[in-house]
């Protein structure tokens, strides 16, 4: 059970961890900086902070003694040259084909993952614009994913919420580190089974209302808001879609789509649990075009029987007047299943120790939060 | 020889006093500032090698025109501040 977790934000990564008095903001690192993902590698307790300079770009730092001190260490870079697509459409609201062109920088580092336990000093970094890096050195520097860069559907891919399409779920399967599965806003789902060397669009199923009809189904433009998928049977996927919650038992080949997920479908987080395949939480909003909880109730659903039905969690939970919404990386599960911890847009952090049935509030006060993550 | 001045805002990323070097252009200046301190290139330069976008860089008080080359000249006396924008904070 973790009695430590981070938060990164607008401001700063905080570090929180439960004392006598529950759980306090023991400390904050990078106090005014926008640290927008972090990472704990479970196999060595590095820790990893990526930082969005509004100015100066973006930056990755790590620390080997648990925090007590941070050294700069190297950033992926987009190939000179390089081009993303633009999304224009035409006078039928088409997107245009082939999409005009734009160069291409590293905006934002906007996944970090570690590696397999049989690849120590291992990382996976996804960015925006999309692309996937690989270190294997502990971020000191970092390789493009060239087999992935280079897909003919990357130039169909393009930005959801932010200008350019971005990769922000890694999945290193457990039982073969050679196996990665990653998802891309708006780019679908894509797995490799040799490290990188190649790849395929996987994600049968998924559905896209945000297209004309014909393209509902294209694999390679869905907008997987997040994936998860279970320790306990990497093969249980879950995804919560731009427009919908889908379940895949097959290593995400195949989704089927739920649709009767109480009281919305519309979300952008997803946690697996990690010993019991069945379960799954998510953080609902109304609809895409109206991104707040719905009736201003701020709740959590679970599924604990594999998405055949959904309980509707929110003892501890603001219930009245909240427009907190929690982004891709707002949620997380600790290694027992038990804990879970959820951030805001708005500044709100809560934790769970009895897998959502109740929360506490350890903050509303704290800048916007990006991303929250237990020590493992 | 030119003078390559930095925004006091980037001292709490690293250190990049100002810096008396050689070149014809702006390019050519900070490059060999950067030869002496290569991490600042990344805060000024995208990876793209232009001026980032919410950076902005003064040669004898006039904003350089060209900031994907970063060709325009300077002069032995000239004086290039290198300023964050007040756009992108």
């Amino acid at each position: 059970m973790s009695d430590r977790f981070y938060v990164g934000t607008r401001k700063g990564l905080f570090t929180v961890e439960r004392n006598s008095n529950g759980w306090e903001i023991a400390k904050v690192d990078f106090l005014g900086e926008p640290a927008t993902m972090f990472l704990q590698d479970p196999r060595d307790g590095w820790l990893y902070t990526t930082l969005t300079l509004g100015h100066f770009g973006a930056k990755l730092h790590r620390s080997g003694d648990g925090g007590k001190t941070w050294e700069e260490c190297g950033v992926p870079t987009i190939p000179e040259g390089a081009e993303v697509p633009m999304m224009v459409f035409d006078d039928t609201g088409m997107p245009m084909s082939p999409a005009p062109q734009k160069a291409a920088s590293l905006s934002e580092i906007w996944s970090l993952e570690a590696g397999g336990v049989d690849e120590p000093e291992v990382l996976w970094a996804g960015t925006i614009p999309a692309a996937l890096y690989r270190s294997t050195d502990r971020g000191s520097t970092w390789e493009l994913d060239e087999s992935l860069f280079n897909v003919e559907a990357r130039m169909k891919w393009f930005g959801g919420g932010k200008d350019d399409a971005g990769l922000h779920t890694i999945c290193v399967d457990p039982r073969d580190s050679r196996h990665v599965t990653i998802a891309i806003s708006a780019g679908g789902v894509w797995e490799t089974h040799d490290a990188g060397e190649s790849w395929t669009n996987i994600g049968e199923g998924l559905r896209q209302d945000y297209v004309p009809p014909d393209l509902a189904y294209a694999k390679d433009t869905q907008d997987a808001h997040r994936l998860a998928f279970s320790a306990a049977d990497p093969n249980v996927m879950w995804v919560q879609h731009h427009n919908g919650v889908f379940h895949s038992t097959n290593g995400g080949q195949n989704f089927r789509e739920i649709k009767d997920v109480p009281p919305a479908v519309f979300g952008f987080a997803v946690c697996a649990h990690p010993h019991d395949p069945r379960t799954a939480w998510f953080v609902p909003g109304v609809k895409d075009e109206c991104r707040v909880p719905v009736d201003g109730k701020l709740v959590v659903t679970r599924t604990s029987d594999g998405g055949e039905t959904f309980d509707v969690l929110r003892d501890g939970l603001p219930q009245e007047h909240c427009y907190d919404l929690v982004f891709r990386h707002g949620l997380d599960v600790d290694s027992t299943g038990e804990r879970l911890v959820m951030g805001s847009s708005t500044g709100g952090l809560w934790v769970s120790e009895n897998a959502g049935d109740s929360w506490t509030c350890v903050s509303n006060t704290l800048p916007q939060i990006y991303c929250v993550r237990f020590e493992r | 020889m030119p003078r390559v001045t930095f925004t006091p805002n980037l001292r709490k990323h690293l250190d990049c006093p100002p810096s008396e070097v050689t070149g014809g252009t702006v390019r050519e200046a900070l490059d060999a500032v950067f030869t002496e301190n290569s991490k600042l290139r990344g805060y000024i330069l995208d990876d793209q090698s232009r001026v980032r976008k919410h950076v902005m860089i003064f040669v004898d008080n006039e904003v350089i025109s060209d900031r994907n080359q970063l060709s325009d000249a300077v002069s032995p006396e000239s004086e290039i501040y290198v300023m964050q924008a007040l756009s992108g904070g």
